[in-house]
């Protein structure tokens, strides 16, 4: 058997206390000081392990206590309450939600898949990623192995302008040249994160943590300078062309912006070094043009097309913009009327937050997509964006360890993978490849209204 | 005086009166006397609620979890104004907030507590019959007509019942008096007390709870008639003789909250006892796989069926599957296969341990699943042969009358029945000892935290009150049976759909 892609994860324990979802309020006055006292019986030893934290100035229960209510309710003089966490309830913003940034430091911190008791406690759906659910099947799909065939699931993708067909000439020799493609063991790629209390060592971390796991990483190209020793896993981003000549000799691949003469830019680069990877980032509104602009951008010989919606997964700087799975499900589908998808590699990268939201974007049509933010809650970041205001990072995430904090960002892919696997189990599909535009395994929320109460009980509407 | 073995006794199923087992239960308000009381007992006697008692003469810890709320206190004949000293406070429950979720908010598990302990719809305002999710049941509303349809039914004799064996095929008959039955929740995955808890309560109201798969302990055996054994992907503890023993079988393909996942008992709640039930080795974890790894087409389905048929010649077969979108292909497959009951499991329904990512993300809501196969049953003219069970996510009895509306014959619950065990849903079932609560659990110290006959009640009373629910929910519709409720989707509203839907609080009085 072939060696297995494995990511390798260790505990690797927070800087600062966590922020809990639960806090206790405990009224000292009026305490029985009963020898019996619920504190002691704590089934998870929470008021043992309690301490008192310099950094918040304050009772650390909040991030040992589970909610089973024990104290609260056995407590004879009723002094023991509980409430959330304010500081729990401000964690983040709509998208990175205090229960997505909670579940993010988890896995930054254990590298395990969040598993739970008790069935799902969230919203029926909602937007973005959440206004659908992935298909599986019980009886009738042969190919499917659930998970005791993870094993032989693979996670691997490529980057390349693919050819449609191999052209031969007329003696029969293979006309087609080599084409150069990038393959990494997990369709993730990490991007440069939009804000955040970024150093040298920050960068660091991140790169050690791509080159660890294997994938690239966008980052800006000073960086890339500062970061030679990384390059096989960098992807320079290219502002403007002074640096072209510099900096493409060590790199697989690079990006432009998108732009009047990106194209002809592409093919500048590709002069430079015949087997160079060039994508092309497609940043500020995309509109209704962007999938006839990335069906071009392929045409033209670019490699990766590289769709960045704004931090919370829609299109940037539009009134009502779409959200990346319907930019991903219309650029999917012109790139298939063009009969261009077999050739073009799309990526979209902004508000993917989740596991899930890896394998849901590519459901809808991209072969791969990028992170950002996650990159940064891996290192406990609580996207309070005091750094956008350049007030002081609460947890001095530039003044890190780059070894911790790639250990870090390597767990929380590890356990992402993980995701992946059993997302994949239990969809019975083993390629990762084969998920892209894979129709036949999501299910849309507009769909199943459609079919259930529009049909059975739409008539009404008033 | 003579033993009672209450292990091997199936209860009646009458509303006992069964407070929380933990000092102080969780309302909504908070009740404070504080050191000022004297003790002069006045607020015994101004509370129509019974929230203070005295205990010996002195005034006990008040009930505040019965409490009518702050309007009500501060009326003039009510506690706050009758103390004479001023000692009583009346306030919201701070705690309150820190409970439940968006599919079981606060309200609901208070108010499912307020039903195990009183078998009755709780007065004080909480919400009983939807949680906060936002979609499916939740949007859903039952319409009743503005005048009675039909006063002169007789609210006490409207039947509940189930027929469970449609297919007349000279296998048991059963019917089941409630529309509903247990969950499968395996030993080891939940306390010995929990299952027998459940087992003796469904057995009461002569319906059937369903093993799980993790064997069939001995303490089972006195409830044999009442008990639906499963054989899923693992065979934990799957023999000829249990499946000999019962009166239904069900097959488990996949569950809601995992499907395509396969089951995973942790090992630290492999204990001796779950060890030698399932036949494995203490402390290992145990996994069930996904799929059937004998099952990869209809006809291997129908080989299975077969099996447990000439296993045991007069059993009904039950065939649980999860919801992907080929549940109606599933359905009529399972149909052909000779399957008497198909019970679907949507996407939102429990577990003792699943990936979180795989409990939101995978197969759809049984909300979507239930008309989808209904109707495609319907179609294919076999609905009349085959009982059509709907789980996953059914926490309320109008959920219950919204899944039967929709198109089920009837449901299965699991989550509803631990919460009237006062299940808070912390989620921690599956880490470290289980349970903290004792239900979920199978440490043999927190284990003790409950009684069997505490428990029994507990379930007895929601599914009580669940019945008399029902009942005025048929009473409104003007129906006499809730066989005549199925598929009759005109009778439900969605407010996405509909403006104006009027409220469908039946502890509104009819005008």
């Amino acid at each position: 058997m072939p060696r297995k892609y494995h990511i390798d994860v260790q505990a690797t324990p927070n800087r600062y206390p966590v922020i809990g979802r639960s806090g206790i309020v405990d009224w000292g006055e009026g305490c029985l000081k009963c020898a019996q006292c619920v504190k002691y019986q704590c089934v998870y030893n929470v008021y043992r392990e309690r301490s008192f934290s310099s950094d918040i100035l304050a009772d650390t229960i909040d991030q040992f206590c589970k909610n089973c209510f024990r104290c609260v309710q056995g407590c004879p003089k009723r002094l023991i309450h509980k409430t959330l966490n304010p500081e729990w309830e401000a964690l983040g913003d709509d998208i990175y939600t205090p229960e997505i940034v909670s579940a993010t430091w988890t896995q930054a911190e254990t590298g395990k898949i969040p598993v739970s008791g008790a069935g799902y406690g969230g919203a029926f759906s909602g937007p973005g990623f959440d206004s659908m659910w992935t298909d599986m099947s019980e009886i009738v799909r042969p190919t499917r192995d659930g998970i005791h065939g993870r094993e032989y699931i693979s996670t691997v993708v490529e980057i390349s302008n693919r050819p449609f067909n191999l052209e031969f000439d007329s003696v029969g020799k293979i006309r087609t040249g080599q084409w150069p493609f990038a393959r990494i063991p997990l369709p993730i790629m990490f991007d440069f994160p939009r804000f955040g209390d970024l150093s040298e060592r920050v960068w660091q971390a991140m790169a050690l943590a791509a080159a660890e796991i294997d994938t690239m990483m966008v980052v800006p190209a000073e960086q890339a300078q500062a970061l030679a020793e990384f390059s096989h896993h960098l992807v320079p981003f290219l502002e403007d062309d002074r640096l072209d000549g510099a900096l493409i000799e060590r790199h697989r691949m690079v990006q432009i912006p998108d732009g009047e003469n990106a194209i002809e830019r592409v093919s500048r680069l590709k002069a430079m070094k015949a087997d160079l990877l060039v994508s092309v980032r497609i940043g500020a509104a995309g509109g209704p043009d962007l999938a006839a602009r990335s069906a071009e951008l392929t045409r033209a010989g670019v490699d990766l097309v590289h769709y960045t919606a704004d931090e919370r997964g829609y299109e940037a700087g539009v009134e009502n913009g779409r959200h990346i799975k319907d930019v991903a499900r219309n650029v999917h589908g012109v790139l298939l009327q063009e009969r261009l998808r077999d050739q073009a590699t799309f990526m979209v990268s902004g508000g993917i937050a989740m596991a899930e939201h890896v394998i849901k974007s590519m459901l809808c049509g991209a072969n791969l997509v990028a992170v950002d933010m996650p990159l940064l809650v891996a290192l406990e970041c609580r996207v309070c964006r005091n750094c956008v205001a350049g007030a002081r990072c609460p947890v001095q995430i530039s003044s890190i360890d780059p070894r911790w904090g790639s250990r870090r960002i390597v767990n929380l892919m590890g356990a992402w993978h993980n995701q992946l696997l059993e997302m994949m189990g239990a969809m019975g599909i083993r390629e990762a490849r084969r998920l892209r535009g894979e129709q036949g395994r999501v299910m849309f929320i507009e769909d199943l209204e459609e079919d259930t109460f529009a049909r059975l009980l739409g008539n009404s509407k008033s | 005086m003579r033993y009672r073995n209450v292990w091997s006794e199936v209860p009646p199923a009458e509303v006992v009166n069964t407070p929380s087992r933990f000092d102080h239960a969780i309302g909504p308000f908070n009740v404070v006397i504080s050191d000022a009381c004297d003790h002069c007992l006045k607020c015994t006697a101004a509370c129509p609620e019974k929230v203070f008692e005295s205990r010996g003469g002195k005034l006990a810890p008040p009930k505040d979890h019965l409490c009518l709320g702050i309007d009500c206190s501060t009326k003039s004949t009510r506690c706050v104004r009758s103390c004479p000293v001023g000692a009583i406070r009346v306030g919201i429950n701070p705690d309150a907030r820190a409970l439940g979720d968006r599919r079981w908010t606060s309200d609901l598990l208070m108010s499912t507590w307020h039903m195990a302990e009183t078998g009755r719809v709780p007065k004080n305002g909480l919400e009983y019959r939807i949680g906060g999710s936002g979609g499916g049941f939740d949007k859903l509303r039952l319409v009743f007509p503005r005048r009675l349809p039909r006063p002169s039914l007789d609210k006490d004799s409207i039947d509940t019942s189930v027929t469970l064996n449609r297919r007349n095929d000279g296998r048991h008959k059963i019917d089941i008096p409630i529309p509903v039955y247990g969950g499968g929740m395996s030993f080891g995955s939940i306390s010995q007390i929990t299952m027998l808890a459940r087992i003796r309560a469904f057995a009461a109201w002569g319906s059937f709870t369903c093993t799980g798969e993790g064997g069939y302990p001995e303490a089972l055996y006195p409830f044999d008639d009442h008990i639906i054994t499963q054989v899923a992907t693992g065979l934990f503890g799957v023999r000829e003789e249990t499946l000999q023993r019962v009166k239904i079988i069900e097959f488990k393909y996949a569950q809601g909250a995992k499907p395509g996942l396969g089951g995973h008992l942790l090992g630290p709640k492999v204990t001796e006892a779950v060890a030698r039930i399932r036949e494995t080795v203490p402390g290992s974890s145990l996994f069930s796989p996904f799929p059937f790894h004998s099952v990869y087409s209809v006809e291997d389905h129908k080989k299975h069926v077969d099996w447990v048929k000439a296993v045991n010649t007069k059993a009904l077969v039950s065939v649980k599957v999860s919801t992907p979108s080929d549940v109606d292909m599933v359905a009529i497959g399972s149909y052909h296969a000779g399957a008497h009951i198909l019970h679907i499991d949507g996407s939102y329904g429990g577990t003792g341990a699943a990936p979180d990512v795989a409990k939101k993300n995978i197969a759809m809501p049984v909300e979507y699943a239930i008309p989808k196969v209904h109707n495609f049953l319907v179609e294919e003219g076999v609905r009349k042969e085959i009982t059509l069970i709907a789980s996953g996510g059914i926490r309320t009895a109008f959920d219950i009358a919204k899944a039967i509306a929709l198109g089920a014959d009837g449901v299965v619950t699991g989550t509803s029945d631990l919460v009237s065990l006062e299940c808070l849903r912390c989620h921690n079932c599956e880490s470290g000892r289980g349970c903290a609560r004792g239900i979920a659990t199978t440490d043999l110290e927190l284990v003790g935290l409950m009684d069997l006959q505490w428990a029994s009640q507990r379930i007895i009373n929601m599914l009580a009150c669940w019945r008399e629910q029902l009942r005025e929910i048929l009473y409104r519709f003007g129906l006499g049976s809730i066989r005549e409720l199925v598929g009759r989707t005109d009778l439900l509203a969605h407010l996405d759909y509909t403006s104006d839907v009027p409220d469908d609080d039946i502890r509104d009085q009819l005008r």
